[in-house]
């Protein structure tokens, strides 16, 4: 599903270039339950923004299904981006204004979808988070974990194949974060594949495979230790 | 399926205003008033216009006027030179015999001492015809207008204004009286209605004695203008140009100015036109402070937002419709404003025609759609430095900004 070759990623600061990412060469199947690790500055977040369009590689190549998106155009992107990625941040981020409701159907207005249609869906999605009752809160009216479930189901709700997560459960309690990582790993099961940052190693051990990141390389991938 | 629908994006729009509604509301009132402004300016210039067109017109469009001198705005500013050939009472006998020619009045004007009744008045003296009244559209309110008398040998008889007649005799009787102007007595035969001001100018305040005695009142050689009514069947262009072919043939050259009401009320339009545009560009001021305001805000909306936006591309929206997205806030801003400010032009300029009826004011319903159309194209120049900041920023720096 994911084919990554010989990623570079370079930015310049000051009159220093540093790598970010270098000679990055990966591959992810459909389905699989992946957990990037490292210490900070190790490229993990670098690599994140690449896999999900956000941030174009100085080298190397991208191809997601078989398509080659390294290549596409801005608008070409935004449409692979709208359609079949979804993203979990750490801060959640949600439109403060929005209610819960609103803030879940965001990317399916942004699609076109009639407010019929989004009725339904976003209905569904939100008794499938157990937020049934939460519809018209705004975010400052929710807990950390309603949040962050606020946002995982407005990540899920275009039905993406992909979610990229990054530290989604760096801002949550214990209790909270649990909570969260079983929601996405119940995601996985039903197919999405799921790519996360962390750096909470007990976050970490739970996923299927673990890439290291270190200096901008892959320094241990367990896929392949076990191959 | 792959662009928002208007509704929704026009709620997006209405949304992100009303999240920080104070502030909003404080940067429309910025374009209301500068709308305001513009919309109770231009009405009050409009009906200036159109009561300073009426006053004029009220003489009717087939007037033309012939003054001495030529006035070019080429070479030597020598308009006067010593070869201009005077205007005289032939001169204007012979205009009298054009066919398209229905009256003519030479005219000579000056102040003069008016003593009668016991009193005395410094007045306005007109030299003029028999055809004055006609000419002038002025009517006689009492006894007759000068005679036709031979013009170089005219009677001494004097018509009084309404407002002279009144200061003089007050309400007794003026007529068959002996008024005294200069050093010569003339009798009073008429006096005339009152016609009020035009421009300022109280044209009430006035005696008409016969041309050819005024001339040697004033000591004057020949007259001061020359005005004549044409048959509404001929246009004043031809009348004009049978006129300058009289007189140049009498003056072997064009040493006098004609002036056509048509063309004094065009020269007028157009002179008033620009005025109330000028006036409306000084409300205009006040809208560019408006539009100030929006960039301040939207600027801030931006940074304030930097995360919101960077959402918004991780969620697939294109750098174009980020554009858009901003650029229509700035424009609802304006336009919200700019309705506002119709609403307080169009009232203030009606308070302002009720409370000071001495001032008409006109709202004329292209300014008001060209002062919506100018907030708008407030709010669209206003917004492009945000929209294309937010447009232009790196999702990923975007993101990382909450």
């Amino acid at each position: 599903m994911i084919q990554l070759q010989h990623i570079e990623r370079v930015f310049q600061v000051g009159d220093e270039e540093v790598h970010a990412l270098s000679d990055v060469t990966m591959s992810a199947e459909s389905g699989e339950y992946i957990a990037i690790m490292g210490p900070s500055g190790s490229g993990k977040s670098s690599l994140l923004n690449i896999l999900g369009l956000l941030d174009r590689p100085d080298g190397g190549s991208y191809e997601l299904d078989g398509l080659r998106v390294s290549g596409l155009n801005e608008k070409e992107q935004a449409r692979i981006r709208r359609h079949k990625i979804g993203f979990v941040f750490q801060f959640f981020h949600l439109v403060p204004r929005l209610t819960a409701f609103d803030n879940i159907a965001l990317p399916l207005k942004l699609s076109g979808m009639t407010r019929e249609e989004r009725q339904t869906r976003v209905t569904a999605a939100l008794s499938a988070f157990g937020l049934g009752n939460r519809a018209q809160h705004r975010p400052d009216q929710l807990s950390g974990g309603q949040r962050q479930r606020v946002a995982i189901a407005r990540a899920t709700i275009m039905q993406p194949s992909l979610i990229l997560a990054d530290e989604p459960t760096g801002n949550l309690d214990r209790h909270a974060g649990v909570e969260v990582a079983e929601i996405l790993e119940e995601l996985n099961h039903q197919g999405i594949t799921l790519i996360m940052v962390t750096h909470d190693p007990d976050l970490g051990r739970r996923a299927h495979r673990r890439i290291l990141m270190v200096d901008g390389r892959i320094d241990h991938d367990s896929s392949r230790t076990r191959t | 399926m792959s662009h928002i629908q208007a509704r929704d994006f026009f709620r997006y729009t209405i949304n992100g205003l009303r999240a920080q509604r104070l502030r909003s509301v404080l940067t429309a009132t910025g374009i209301a008033v500068g709308i305001g402004a513009v919309v109770l300016l231009t009405s009050l210039g409009t009906g200036l216009h159109h009561f300073v067109l009426a006053e004029f017109s009220q003489f009717g469009t087939n007037l033309i006027a012939i003054n001495p001198g030529k006035v070019t705005t080429h070479g030597i500013s020598g308009a006067l030179i010593s070869n201009v050939r005077p205007l005289t009472i032939e001169d204007g006998e012979a205009l009298g015999r054009l066919p398209q020619v229905l009256d003519v009045v030479s005219v000579v004007q000056g102040n003069a001492e008016v003593t009668g009744g016991g009193r005395q008045r410094r007045t306005t003296v007109y030299g003029v015809g028999a055809a004055a009244p006609r000419v002038w559209n002025i009517g006689v309110a009492t006894g007759r207008f000068l005679p036709d008398d031979p013009p170089r040998a005219a009677r001494a008889f004097a018509v009084l204004g309404h407002k002279v007649r009144q200061e003089l005799f007050g309400s007794t009787q003026a007529l068959g009286m002996r008024v005294r102007i200069g050093g010569e007595t003339f009798r009073v035969i008429g006096s005339m209605e009152s016609k009020g001001q035009l421009l300022g100018f109280d044209i009430d305040d006035a005696v008409y004695i016969p041309t050819s005695k005024a001339m040697a009142l004033f000591n004057q050689e020949s007259l001061m203008e020359i005005d004549l009514l044409h048959a509404t069947s001929s246009s004043s262009a031809a009348v004009a140009e049978q006129i300058r072919k009289v007189l140049q043939s009498r003056h072997n050259s064009e040493d006098f100015t004609i002036t056509t009401q048509e063309k004094m009320l065009e020269v007028l339009d157009g002179v008033l036109g620009t005025l109330t545009i000028a006036v409306g560009s000084l409300g205009g001021i006040s809208l560019l402070v408006g539009g100030v305001g929006i960039l301040t805000i939207m600027s801030i909306a931006v940074n304030e937002r930097t995360g919101e936006i960077g959402l918004l591309r991780a969620l697939g929206v294109e750098r174009s419709q980020i554009l858009t997205l901003f650029l229509g806030e700035a424009v609802a801003l304006a336009a919200i404003g700019g309705v506002v400010g119709l609403g307080l032009g169009i009232g203030g300029s009606r308070l302002f025609s009720l409370l000071v009826p001495a001032l008409p004011s006109h709202t004329s319903w292209g300014y008001v759609i060209a002062a919506e159309l100018l907030a708008i194209l407030v709010g669209l120049v206003a917004g492009v430095l945000p929209a294309r900041r937010a447009a232009g920023l790196h999702p990923v720096e975007a993101l990382r900004a909450e």
